[in-house]
């Protein structure tokens, strides 16, 4: 069959998926990919426990779920389809801008239009695969507990990646041509984090709005909702009636998302093209003028801090992430600014939400200073010992973290001093944690190969999750429970010493 | 502290092996303010040789000074008059060249002012006037190695090493990079530097040395090297290849 046919771009596609998929898993190591396989089955087998506590209670639920059960369903199934966007968008966006095999593609004699066809609907596979991997542990669970008829409910994820694919590919076309290629990419961006966490975070809003908890059923729940919802017959509910079984519902839900797809797919097909070269002839434009260039009197470890903060100003990762971060805390904060008036113990939520918070974000920052330099050769034949140009870029990575959680410290320490130093403790803790696992791990690499660096080792990824949940179960116990607080930091320092064991630095 | 009178850089017995030899006890003297060209064919050694002098790689023998410097009892002193380029430019996608060379400038501790006078000289002079307030992250290969450069030369160094600097440079690019060079030599620098364009080294170079197999086979003026292979008037080019048969014959 020759590569030119739909068929066999659609193979082609799907080779470079793969490897590029076990590349990421195995951190492009051979001889990894059967433990990695080996492990990833034995992770989602583990799955299924939480997702057994998570909705085994509604196993029971049929066809004729009452109007709350419905509502419930209806907007989990509304959170999965903007997560999925979410991800598309940064998928689709992706494909413009990365080179990859385009240039040969594209100076190849064949229609465009057959290729970003295969593209769109490889970038479709992409999400409905990935969703339907983690939605499987829930539906299987549900199946097994309640009857073969929640069987149906991986037809809805599939339709929800089909469309949402659909929907990210609409608007990433439609960024480029409102605002154009130079924009687009970091709007996109931050489009993908705001539209996947912004769902969970309104959702949260509203509830402390109303109840003062942070709680997203209590909302769903309320009568205030079920006043909202439309009527029963309402084709709103199909994705719902289809998660419970409706054959018809399911039908139609995977007729519209395909229907969807198509229709994007033919009048989006023919522009991509031109798309795709507007976006590559944007980056050899150098056109992006910046003030500043100053020369500075001070210190050697003065000129390495100041230009971490002007790469880590100008970072579009850091950027999204950043606001991501921002974003979450938001529901604390509006709790925070609620408990002005109140004094409600709901502002203890407050502080393992900044913890954590500070402890993830300090990873990636730690990531991006300690591992991610692109000039190496240049700073390695600097004048300066390497322990001073690691403590400079440990600062920045402090620094960083103070400047993003002291405007929530600030009034946290006017209602609660006590409160705001343990929590300034928790951030300081948790963020020195997250530095010292990216020390022991690091490894060299470009800034621009951030995405992949949960890869490179798993052990720091999950080691850095952990610690950052520990400091922040800790800093909340030790304002509630001082000795389960000791018991927290106990277990946590055990973690960090764990980690520091199986690091490559002890190891060498 | 003190080495031979007038050597820039000095290397005795330096080796580093990898799976095998990369640096064979290498002994080279490169003379103060001359301009130094180390020639060999892929995998002979000579990126390996910089960057153990240039502080990048550590060897596992012999001994590396710089202008009378211990490089490897005291680096910072080395480092602090040496600048380094290699062929793939290291600079910062998201830094202007300005804000690149203001980094720089910084990392060696150089007088504000005056780096940035050089700075503004430098740019000039490399073409790159138009675009110092722009970020790197458009920049084709060849700008991005003038910007390397110029990162090297912003804090006056007294040893310029430079591994293939003119890869990907267009013609009066390269022109405008070798005045630069040959102009820092007449004002007293040293530069060593390694190229496959044999006709750079033939019109630019004091001295020249042919590195195989990690050791030093040949060195010389043009002149005492024809005498050495015992070639009249051929080229460099001629020699060259002679040189690189015989050592893979012997081999």
């Amino acid at each position: 069959m020759s590569a030119a046919t739909l068929a066999g771009f659609a193979r082609h596609d799907l080779r470079l998926a793969w490897r590029d998929f076990l590349a990421m898993m195995t951190a492009g190591r051979r001889g990894r990919a059967r433990t990695i396989v080996l492990a990833l089955i034995v992770f989602a087998l583990f799955l299924h426990l939480p997702a057994w506590a998570m909705v085994g209670s509604y196993a029971g639920l049929t066809q004729e779920a009452d109007r709350g059960s419905l509502i419930v369903i209806a907007a989990t199934v509304a959170l999965s389809w903007l997560l999925m966007l979410s991800q598309a968008i940064e998928s689709v966006t992706r494909v413009f801008y990365a080179r990859a095999d385009l240039d040969l593609i594209m100076s190849s004699p064949v229609p465009l239009e057959r290729v970003f066809s295969v593209r769109m609907a490889a970038i479709a596979l992409a999400v409905t695969a990935m969703a339907l991997l983690f939605a499987a542990p829930v539906i299987d669970v549900l199946a097994f507990a309640g009857g073969a008829h929640w069987l149906s409910a991986f037809g809805v994820v599939a339709a929800v990646g089909i469309s949402a694919s659909a929907v990210a590919i609409a608007v990433a076309v439609l960024l480029f041509r409102l605002i154009g290629p130079r924009r687009t990419r970091l709007v996109a961006q931050i489009l993908s984090v705001v539209i996947g966490a912004g769902f969970v975070i309104a959702l949260q809003v509203a509830a402390i709005m109303s109840t003062g908890t942070l709680s997203r059923f209590t909302v769903l729940t309320s009568d205030a909702v079920a006043a909202f919802a439309p009527a029963m017959s309402s084709a709103l509910w199909w994705p719902a009636r289809a998660v419970l079984g409706d054959g018809v519902a399911l039908a139609a839900v995977l007729g519209v998302s395909l229907a969807l797809l198509g229709l994007v797919m033919m009048t989006v097909a023919p522009i991509l093209g031109d798309l795709v070269v507007n976006a590559a002839s944007v980056s050899l434009t150098p056109t992006r003028q910046t003030g500043g260039g100053q020369f500075r009197r001070g210190s050697r470890q003065q000129a390495l801090r100041i230009k971490e903060f002007i790469l880590l100003r100008r970072d579009p990762w850091l950027v999204s992430q950043s606001l991501m971060q921002l974003l979450y805390l938001v529901p604390p904060a509006l709790l925070l600014w609620r408990s002005f008036s109140d004094r409600s113990t709901a502002i203890v939520l407050i502080t393992p939400v900044i913890v954590m918070a500070a402890g993830q974000l300090a990873g990636g920052l730690a990531w991006l200073t300690i591992s991610g330099e692109d000039a190496p050769d240049l700073v390695a034949t600097a004048p300066l010992p390497p322990s001073a140009v690691m403590r400079a870029r440990i600062e920045v990575v402090l620094m960083g973290i103070a400047i993003v959680v002291t405007p929530l410290l600030l009034p946290l320490a006017w209602l609660s001093p006590l409160q705001a130093l343990v929590t300034a403790a928790g951030c300081a803790i948790a963020a020195a944690a997250a530095t010292a696992i990216q020390l022991w791990f690091r490894v060299q690499a470009r800034r621009s190969q951030f995405r992949r660096r949960q890869t490179s080792s798993r052990f720091a990824t999950f080691a850095e999750a952990f610690s950052s949940i520990g400091w922040a179960a800790t800093a909340a116990l030790a304002l509630t429970i001082p000795l389960l607080g000791l018991i927290s930091a106990a277990f946590t320092l055990g973690v960090l010493a764990l980690t520091w064991t199986f690091s490559p630095r002890q190891a060498a | 502290m003190t080495g031979s009178t007038g050597a820039a850089l000095e290397l005795r017995g330096l080796a580093k092996s990898y799976d095998r030899p990369a640096v064979d006890r290498l002994d080279l003297t490169v003379r103060a303010g001359e301009f130094y060209a180390l020639l060999g064919p892929n995998g002979a050694g000579k990126t390996t040789t910089l960057r153990m002098v240039a502080g990048l790689l550590k060897p596992d023998a012999g001994s590396i000074r710089v202008l009378g410097i211990d490089a490897r009892t005291d680096p910072i002193a080395a480092k602090q008059i040496t600048a380094w380029v290699s062929d793939e430019p290291m600079i910062y996608d998201k830094l202007t060249p300005m804000e690149y060379l203001a980094f720089v400038a910084g990392l060696w501790g150089c007088d504000p002012a005056t780096a940035q006078a050089s700075a503004n000289r430098l740019l000039d002079e490399l073409g790159l006037g138009a675009h110092a307030h722009q970020r790197c992250e458009g920049f084709s290969k060849g700008m991005r190695q003038k910007v390397a450069l110029a990162g090297a030369l912003v804090h006056e160094p007294r040893l310029i090493i430079l591994d293939e600097p003119l890869t990907g440079l267009d013609a009066v690019s390269a022109r405008r990079v070798k005045e630069i060079l040959q102009n820092r030599v007449r004002a007293g620098c040293t530069v060593i530097m390694t190229t496959h364009i044999l006709e750079v080294a033939e019109r630019m170079a004091d001295r020249i040395g042919v590195i195989v197999a990690g050791r030093l086979v040949a060195e010389g003026t043009l002149t005492e090297l024809r005498g050495q292979i015992g070639q009249g008037d051929s080229s460099l080019e001629d020699m060259f290849v002679a040189l690189v048969d015989s050592e893979a014959a012997a081999a």
